[in-house]
């Protein structure tokens, strides 16, 4: 049996506002959250470049003890985990009647781990580390204290895929839907914003360091792109078969048409063109979708040279001369990564409910790589009623979703 | 330290860290019920004193810690001598 998967809320907490309505104007006017931070340049960094992301106050909502098992990404995916509940109208009367699982990307948890491991060593004492140490210092941090939170019962994972993280969560949140393994799943992806997250990642030099104009420095698919910007926050879709979402009487914002995904083999950093384009063909195969039905892909290119190139060269492959319009909607928000697969869904999904694509700012000049598609440099009132979203990680690890308008 | 700044900055640590108000720590009240203190809080409890005040509460000596003026003693008793 093989069933309809749509999903009926959506919540999400980014530099681009922490409601629905803040991040959707804020993409329709093509606002970047990207800001240059004083105290990562202080520290040492190449690029002192990062997206400003506001720091949640849990206080009202969960006690002292639970908040201490708690790291930054988790306080982020449980705001927006309550947004996705409430927009889902799935109430905690129903979700401890029925068995409603979670499966959320996440790959880091550098900075409550630093602290943990900094306190042992002071001290030299294992219970300086404090009570929430053990918690927060594991990758699958978010679903253990979100399933405690909101008492879920289902399935219980976290996708750890690097920035193809959260991506992977709902493409195998779909996959049981659509199997009858679950009826209801909420999923998503969360990115730790601290320096300490991306400090390793600065050190490769895989940054922007255009630290003079900080919201011009994000520029996927331009000719003068020199480098990611990190960001971060959570985003979380409420995922369930049709069928449940009818019998619950649950609002219906889109349907999740197919899930691809494959692997480079090849080079841990550097992508390939054939690995992506696998992922493209597969999802557009396991949907039986024609590319000429996509009328809009959200890319997953994060303002790298090698990355950009390789993705407009494999999306170029799969949909030939079809003029499909790509953007990237990290020349707004930075580089997610184990968020960007949840939260690009919800951007796009945002986009295709009004009528719009975000333009991709910053994207003035395609180069002799990226020229073979068509990019939308300024926000267009488009409509549109299905769309393709890519996520691509380290280690060559890659997802597509399909998404159609319901 | 005397007594007095011993409890005063106690009270304090106590009600940052577990979000308590201090009029709630009396001399007899119940360290555990008044912290709202479970098996993994109480790690916190251990954290807190052996960060501020250089002394190492064993679990031995940890049960016999029942009241405000209990936790005080053990510190008083426990300070590092100057």
């Amino acid at each position: 049996m093989e069933r309809r998967v749509v999903i009926t809320g959506m919540g999400i907490w980014s530099c681009l506002g922490n409601t629905l309505d803040e991040v959707r104007n804020a993409l329709y006017k093509g606002k970047s959250g990207i800001v240059f931070s004083q105290e990562r340049k202080d520290l040492g960094f190449r690029s002192s470049l990062c997206a400003k992301i506001e720091h949640p106050d849990l206080k009202p909502f969960v006690s002292r003890n639970l908040r201490q098992f708690m790291p930054e990404e988790a306080q982020y995916a449980y705001m927006a985990t309550r947004t996705a509940l409430a927009d889902a109208k799935l109430e905690q009367d129903y979700i401890d009647s029925y068995e409603v699982g979670i499966i959320y990307g996440n790959d880091s948890v550098a900075e409550a781990t630093m602290h943990a491991l900094d306190k042992f060593r002071e001290f030299h004492d294992t219970a300086a580390c404090g009570s929430g140490a053990i918690f927060q210092s594991m990758n699958s941090t978010v679903t253990m204290n979100l399933a405690c939170l909101f008492y879920l019962k289902g399935i219980n994972l976290t996708a750890s895929a690097a920035c193809a993280s959260g991506s992977h969560s709902v493409g195998l949140a779909y996959l049981l839907i659509r199997n009858g393994l679950q009826d209801c799943v909420v999923c998503g992806g969360a990115q730790e914003a601290n320096l300490y997250s991306v400090a390793a990642f600065d050190g490769i030099q895989s940054f922007s360091v255009c630290e003079d104009a900080p919201e011009k420095a994000s520029r996927p698919f331009d000719r003068d792109r020199d480098g990611l910007v990190p960001g971060g926050g959570a985003a979380t879709l409420i995922v369930e078969s049709c069928e449940h979402a009818v019998k619950r009487g649950a609002p219906i914002l889109a349907e999740i048409v197919s899930w691809g995904f494959s692997g480079n083999g090849s080079h841990i950093s550097t992508p390939n063109i054939e690995g992506p384009a696998r992922s493209l063909e597969l999802c557009l195969k396991n949907g039986n979708v024609q590319p000429e039905q996509i009328g809009y892909i959200n890319a997953h290119v994060t303002s790298t040279r090698i990355g950009d190139a390789r993705e407009a060269q494999a999306i170029a492959q799969v949909f030939g001369g079809l003029s499909v319009p790509v953007t990237s909607t990290k020349s707004q928000t930075g580089h997610e990564m184990w968020m960007a697969g949840a939260s690009e869904l919800i951007y796009s999904i945002l986009m295709m409910k009004n009528g719009f694509i975000a333009g991709n700012i910053n994207f003035e000049h395609p180069d002799e790589d990226t020229a073979c598609i068509h990019v939308l440099p300024e926000t267009q009132e488009i409509h549109f009623d299905m769309f393709l979203s890519n996520s691509f990680g380290f280690g060559g690890t890659n997802s597509t979703l399909i998404v159609k308008d319901l | 330290m005397t007594r007095n700044e011993i409890i005063e900055k106690v009270n304090a640590l106590l009600a940052e860290e577990f979000e308590v108000d201090a009029e709630a720590f009396t001399s007899n009240a119940n360290v555990k019920d008044t912290l709202s203190l479970d098996s993994l809080s109480l790690v916190d409890l251990v954290a807190l004193i052996q960060q501020n005040y250089k002394v190492k509460i064993p679990v031995t000596d940890l049960r016999t810690i029942v009241t405000f003026n209990d936790l005080y003693d053990y510190i008083e008793s426990h300070q590092p001598s100057a």
